[in-house]
């Protein structure tokens, strides 16, 4: 038996967290005088008051989703990939020529070219590291990292030569042709009289995110290749008694997560600048690691971790454009948050379980029994998860 | 800086939605943030040069991700402020986008061209400022072998570079020039450790002055030629204070002075393009206490001679972003 | 024998090293413990026995100072005494061993032994001072171990050892040893008892915790027995017997041999030539081993743990490469390693493994998903797709009532199941697909009477219905009392074999130490 109903588990412990790492946050911006209260109402109604505000919130989160979900489904197989940057790198590249070299009559027919490109350029970003972890036992963590540096080298030799068009300053290729332009949240939503989500990058490309949220979530909990990963990420000694091979799982799962990743480019690249930008990735790989930490590696979480991912950069936008907080205090905060709901998780866990087990003792309805179990910190969510 | 009553006057504003007109200048740095060692710094010199001498406020918004590009330039006008001015040659895609929409404000970019009734386009010829230091280096190197170190690997630092070897083999045609960049992400504009490495390989080579065009990353070139005692050459701002006698120039370049003269004419800021050269005294050499040692009366009648030359026309300094290509160096 | 008689031989003038009184312990709506009551007599190895789950380990946690009792008094030589946490534990005198050791991998023994008892805060003169007086515990009770020997180079057997050092270099006069036989082979547990007898003809008190009745047997003056919380009973080991003990623990009569009908064995389903693996190190593991195993009979593998016998199971699982040759129903096996566990189950294997919480069970899958581990790629458990979660469901429901698997509860997961109990899980899911060769390692390690006998029962239950056994355990007993025929592997090979009905433990006690019948 667990020590905390899954409610307490999944709800309050977070919500504990973002409280505690919020008072951190009021704290220091009393230090440099400025009045909390204001930069949380700046915040709060920049990032979630306006359709404005949801447009920006809305953009980072898609982001957030994508690369979220890659981190977490490669937990699930205990893979840590931190190669979601320089995945979803080249998953943009994948995105440029196609959208820059096919013919495309309509968006719809170029945004389903664009996933797949950006999958399978993403997916085959992954697919070394991953050999390497399967076949030579190459630590995954490491050759991830080393092929983000090796995807922005190579980025940078396309953006500066090859692929930029001549005589422009700009680290970026040409802009995508008008058919391959996403719909916005403004082109879908608005109306004549009421103009909504006004120049703000979300784009229909959320909705492929949310998608993909469901799609994974069915992957890891309904299918056999979910319960293969699963199982290989719980125990490789039980994976290979059963007959799944540990190289079969390490390369399909990279695949996806990397796929995952470079599905990101569909949002940043061709649904927001509508061109490949140098460096347009802009550390979203390493938020999705947070997010899916924060998130429990459940899809379901990773949306909720997206989300105030997204209401984090977007209301720190705001705070910068509207106070005197420098940009580097909101870099501290969202340090805050990502350390109260991350790495000091059990400060919080420890204690509510304390609680939580001294009120079982009392009511003697609640389930039986401690357990010496430590609590399972960055292992992927229990089974239940599932129902 | 905002202070509080622009704060204020914001939220207020946030509350009743667009339309009133502050008039206040706004001010967007590039995503190297304001204290970059390099041209943001040098804008929000200008700026607050401007602050000081007239009293007035302005406001600002420095980049995290580049979809803010939009963001900021679309926020700022709708709160009535103007001119805007923003610097960094990214952001010439997104405000080519939005400035029709606003055609009531004025913008001002620095360092690209963006070709819109409203706005004001500043480029710098760094490759004439950089001819001008290359010179400098040329004479002053005793092994003929001189450096160059870049922050990322873009057309615009070719351009630094490329103007740097044509002044460089102008002086001595035989000479040879390393060039390195620091990196392939936006970390290599704040390396110095890296910077220091890559002059240290540069002095191993034989290089006995070395041009560091890397924004923060060159405070580390800097230092490393003081220590091993060999003569180095600042960028964008005056840089020869920070190890007088051993710094040998400083290729300035007077973003500073762009953001400070469109501040000070205010909604009425010229539109078109703006070109700041050696003519108009927008790119040039530092010769002040600290360096004037170094300057021998040979080099200082050459650079002033050829500082005329590029004035007039007479001579032609090959921009690489022209045709993407250099003579002098191969990248 | 139901009600507590207390065989005290004691004079009634001695004081009890250690007495509990109405001790009561409730977590939520159990009750681990239920008005405890029991004397320990200074110099006595005492015994208490129990179910996994009847409170042994709760008990001596808050003996430990780990719990604090609802209700009752704990006197330590007759001192009444309230001990608060582990440290007021060790001060009292009491010192603990337990079933999972608390070692640092990477400490030298030595290191160790002074982790958390240090002098001062230079280590040099506790190292000196802990040398010495280990080499005279060493010799004083048979406790040799290597002072500068790194923890996880050394046998579990050394490591326990260690634990057992550690008590009493903080000066424990009174040990508790939890299951401490469970990770150890027979010689090993054979030397534990001798040392524990050292310990107590020194005067030291010792409560030994196990499930085992041949270890109450062999070395206790007087065992307590626990059930569901209560302590049903306190008797002197030299009045009781093991049905009568076994029957205090479960509750009613227990069969304690293998009640089975002679073998009827008929065509060859497994035949094993010259199977030979060699270690990722270099070390040659299986060393030729050759023999064949017929429908409808159980043969058992007898041997101290580490000659082979893990490896053997292995290969023929499909987790181990190896070379020569198997034949399956005439077929011969791929040992390449191209054919994994998978393809052997394809071809009419099951094998429970020796370790299942390591292999046999995803401990944090919820039963329902441990059910289908190794044949959740079936068609039965398919819908499209996707997994048919429903029937997996239902069949975990149906084989937990076959199996009285408790609580029946197919969404609990696996780590929350007694041992026993999920040795059952997976001793379902592998009878159930009703192979033609079942491989089964440790069948009732760590697993209660009451479900030995079940299991055991199982067993010969599908051996009956023709299928082919090959049985491995390092508990004689239950060799001698399953198979029907016994190999007995020493060093990589296969020593010899005997019909089970015609050998005994001392002639395989002999063949498993690798003396041949000639040579003896």
């Amino acid at each position: 038996m667990d020590k905390m109903p899954r409610w307490a588990d999944i709800l309050l412990v977070p919500l504990i967290s973002l409280i505690l790492a919020a008072a951190i946050s009021a704290l220091v911006i009393l230090a440099i005088g400025e009045n909390p209260w204001n930069a949380l109402k700046i915040m709060v109604t920049g990032a979630l008051g306006s359709t404005y505000a949801w447009g920006y919130t809305l953009y980072y989160a898609t982001n957030f989703i994508f690369t979220g979900l890659a981190v977490a489904l490669a937990n699930h197989a205990r893979l840590f990939n931190i190669g979601a940057e320089g995945q979803a790198a080249i998953g943009g590249l994948g995105v440029a020529l196609v959208a820059l070299y096919l013919p495309w009559p309509h968006w719809t027919l170029a945004l389903l070219g664009a996933t797949a490109a950006a999958a399978l350029f993403g997916a085959a970003w992954a697919a070394i590291p991953a050999f390497l972890q399967a076949k030579r036992g190459s630590h995954i963590v490491i050759t991830t990292i080393m092929f983000n540096f090796i995807a922005a080298a190579l980025l940078n030799y396309l953006l500066v030569g090859p692929l930029k068009p001549s005589g422009t300053m700009e680290t970026a290729t040409a802009p995508f042709p008008p058919s391959t332009h996403l719909p916005s949240f403004q082109d879908m939503f608005s109306t004549a009289d009421t103009p909504l989500f006004r120049g703000t990058p979300a784009n229909v490309t959320f909705f492929v995110a949310v998608l993909l949220c469901v799609l994974v979530w069915l992957l890891i909990w309904k299918t056999r290749l979910g319960y293969e990963i699963r199982a290989f990420g719980f125990s490789e000694g039980a994976a290979r008694y059963a007959g799944i091979g540990a190289t079969k799982i390490i390369m399909v799962t990279m695949l996806i997560s990397g796929g995952l990743a470079g599905l990101m480019a569909i949002n940043n690249t061709m649904g927001e600048a509508e061109r490949l930008i140098l460096n347009a990735v802009e550390g979203a790989g390493f938020i999705g690691i947070a997010v899916a930490l924060m998130g429990r590696s459940h899809p379901l979480g990773v949306f909720l971790a997206a989300i105030l991912f997204g209401f984090l950069y977007q209301g720190g936008a705001e705070l910068s454009l509207w106070t005197s907080i420098p940009r580097e205090m909101v870099v501290v905060i969202q340090a805050l948050v990502i350390m109260f709901t991350g790495a000091l998780d059990n400060m919080v866990r420890m204690p509510l379980e304390r609680l939580f087990a001294r009120r079982t003792r009392s009511t003697p309805l609640a389930p039986p029994g401690p357990t010496l179990h430590p609590p399972g910190r960055m292992a992927p969510p229990s089974t239940p998860a599932a129902e | 800086m905002t202070n509080l009553s622009t704060f204020l006057g914001a939220t207020a504003l946030l509350a009743l939605g667009a339309g009133a007109a502050i008039a206040d200048p706004a001010v967007i740095f590039d995503l190297g943030g304001k204290f970059d060692k390099s041209f943001n710094e040098s804008a929000f010199t200008g700026a607050q040069r401007w602050a000081e001498e007239t009293g007035g406020t302005y406001a600002e918004f420095e980049l995290t991700a580049e979809p803010q590009r939009e963001q900021a330039i679309r926020r700022f006008a709708e709160q009535g402020y103007n001119p805007i001015i923003m610097v960094g040659f990214m952001s010439a895609t997104p405000l080519g986008e939005i400035a029709p929409d606003y055609p009531d404000t004025k913008f001002v970019i620095v360092d690209a061209v963006v070709e819109q009734p409203n706005v004001r386009s500043v480029v710098f010829n760094e490759h004439e400022g950089s001819y001008l230091v290359g010179l400098l280096a040329g004479l002053a190197s005793e092994s003929g072998t001189v450096g160059f170190v870049g922050g990322m690997d873009i057309p615009l630092i070719r351009k630094f570079g490329c103007g740097y070897a044509q002044g460089v083999k102008a002086a001595n045609a035989d000479a040879t020039v390393i060039a390195n960049f620091t990196g392939t992400t936006p970390a290599a504009w704040n390396d110095p450790a890296r910077g220091a490495e890559l002059a240290l390989a540069q002095i191993g080579q034989g290089a006995d002055v070395v041009y560091a065009a890397a924004g923060a990353t060159g405070v580390g070139v800097l230092q490393t030629a003081a220590d091993q005692d060999i003569k180095s050459i600042g960028v964008d701002s005056n840089q020869n204070y920070l190890h007088p006698g051993e710094v040998l120039t400083s290729m300035i370049k007077r973003v500073d002075n762009a953001v400070y003269d469109a501040m000070t004419a205010g909604e009425a800021v010229e539109t078109g393009v703006q070109v700041m050269g050696v003519a108009n005294e927008g790119v040039g050499f530092a010769l002040d206490e600290f360096n004037q040692d170094l300057i021998t009366p040979e080099m200082k009648t050459a650079v002033d001679e050829a500082a005329a030359q590029i004035a007039s026309g007479a001579l032609q300094v090959h921009d690489y972003t022209a045709d993407e290509s250099c003579p002098a160096l191969t990248f | 024998m139901a009600v507590a008689s207390q065989a005290q031989h004691q004079s009634p003038e001695t004081i009890p090293a250690i007495e509990l009184r109405g001790i009561s312990k409730a977590f939520g709506p159990v009750q681990a413990n239920k008005d405890i009551s029991i004397r320990v007599m200074p110099g006595t190895i005492h015994g208490i026995i129990g179910e996994n789950g009847a409170g042994k380990s709760t008990l001596m946690s808050i003996l430990y100072g780990f719990y604090h009792a609802d209700a009752g008094e704990i006197f330590i030589n007759g001192q009444r005494a309230t001990i608060t946490d582990s440290q007021a534990a060790i001060r009292a005198g009491i010192g603990m061993v337990f079933q999972h050791f608390k070692l640092v991998e990477n400490f030298t023994v030595l290191e160790n032994i002074i982790l958390g008892a240090e002098d001062s805060g230079l280590l040099r003169p506790s190292l000196a001072r802990a040398r010495r007086e280990l080499r005279q515990l060493a010799d004083e009770y048979e406790l040799d171990v290597n002072p500068d020997a790194v923890i996880e180079e050394i046998g579990v057997g050394f490591q326990q050892r260690v634990e057992i050092l550690k008590a009493l270099y903080r000066k424990a006069d009174i040990l508790i040893l939890d299951e401490p036989t469970g990770v150890l082979t027979p010689p090993e547990a054979d030397h534990l008892f001798r040392i524990l007898h050292n310990l107590r003809e020194q005067g030291k008190t010792i409560i030994l915790i196990t499930h085992k009745l041949r270890e109450i047997m062999e070395i206790t003056d007087t065992v307590s027995v626990m059930r569901r919380g209560e302590m049903t009973a306190t008797v002197a080991t030299r009045d009781t017997s093991p049905p009568q003990l076994a029957e205090l623990m479960v509750g009613r009569k227990v069969l304690l041999r293998v009640d089975k009908k002679p073998a009827k064995p008929g065509r060859h389903v497994l035949e094993v030539e010259n199977l030979r693996v060699v270690d990722a190190k270099g070390v040659e593991r299986l060393k030729g081993v050759s023999f064949s195993l017929r429908q409808g009979e159980i043969l058992g593998l007898a041997g101290v743990a580490g000659n082979g016998q893990s490896e053997l199971l292995e290969v023929l699982g499909g987790t181990m490469r190896a070379t020569g040759a198997v034949r399956m129903n005439g077929q011969p096996l791929d040992l390449s390693g191209r054919q994994d566990a998978r393809a052997r189950r394809e071809v009419g294997i099951g094998h429970v493994p020796e370790d299942r919480q390591q292999a046999g069970l995803i401990l944090d899958f919820a039963a329902w998903e441990n059910i289908a581990l190794g044949y959740h790629h079936r068609d039965t458990y398919s819908k499209g797709l996707l997994m048919d979660q429903a029937a997996m469901r239902a069949d975990t429901v149906a084989k937990m009532g076959r199996f009285d698997v408790r609580p029946p509860n197919p969404l609990l997961a696996a780590k929350n199941f007694s041992g026993g109990n999920q040795q059952k899980i997976v001793v379902a899911r592998e009878i159930e697909a009703r192979p033609d060769l079942l491989l089964i390692g440790q069948p009732t390690r760590g697993v209660d009477i009451g479900a030995i006998e079940f299991i055991h029962k199982q067993i010969v239950a599908l051996r009956d219905q023709g299928k082919a056994i090959l049985l491995v355990s390092v508990e004689l007993d239950e060799i001698l009392s399953l198979s029907d025929r016994i190999a007995v592997m020493f060093d990589g090979r296969i020593m010899g074999e005997r019909v089970a009905s015609q050998s005994n433990a001392n002639e395989l006690g002999l063949l498993m130490a690798g003396v041949t019948g000639e040579a003896a």
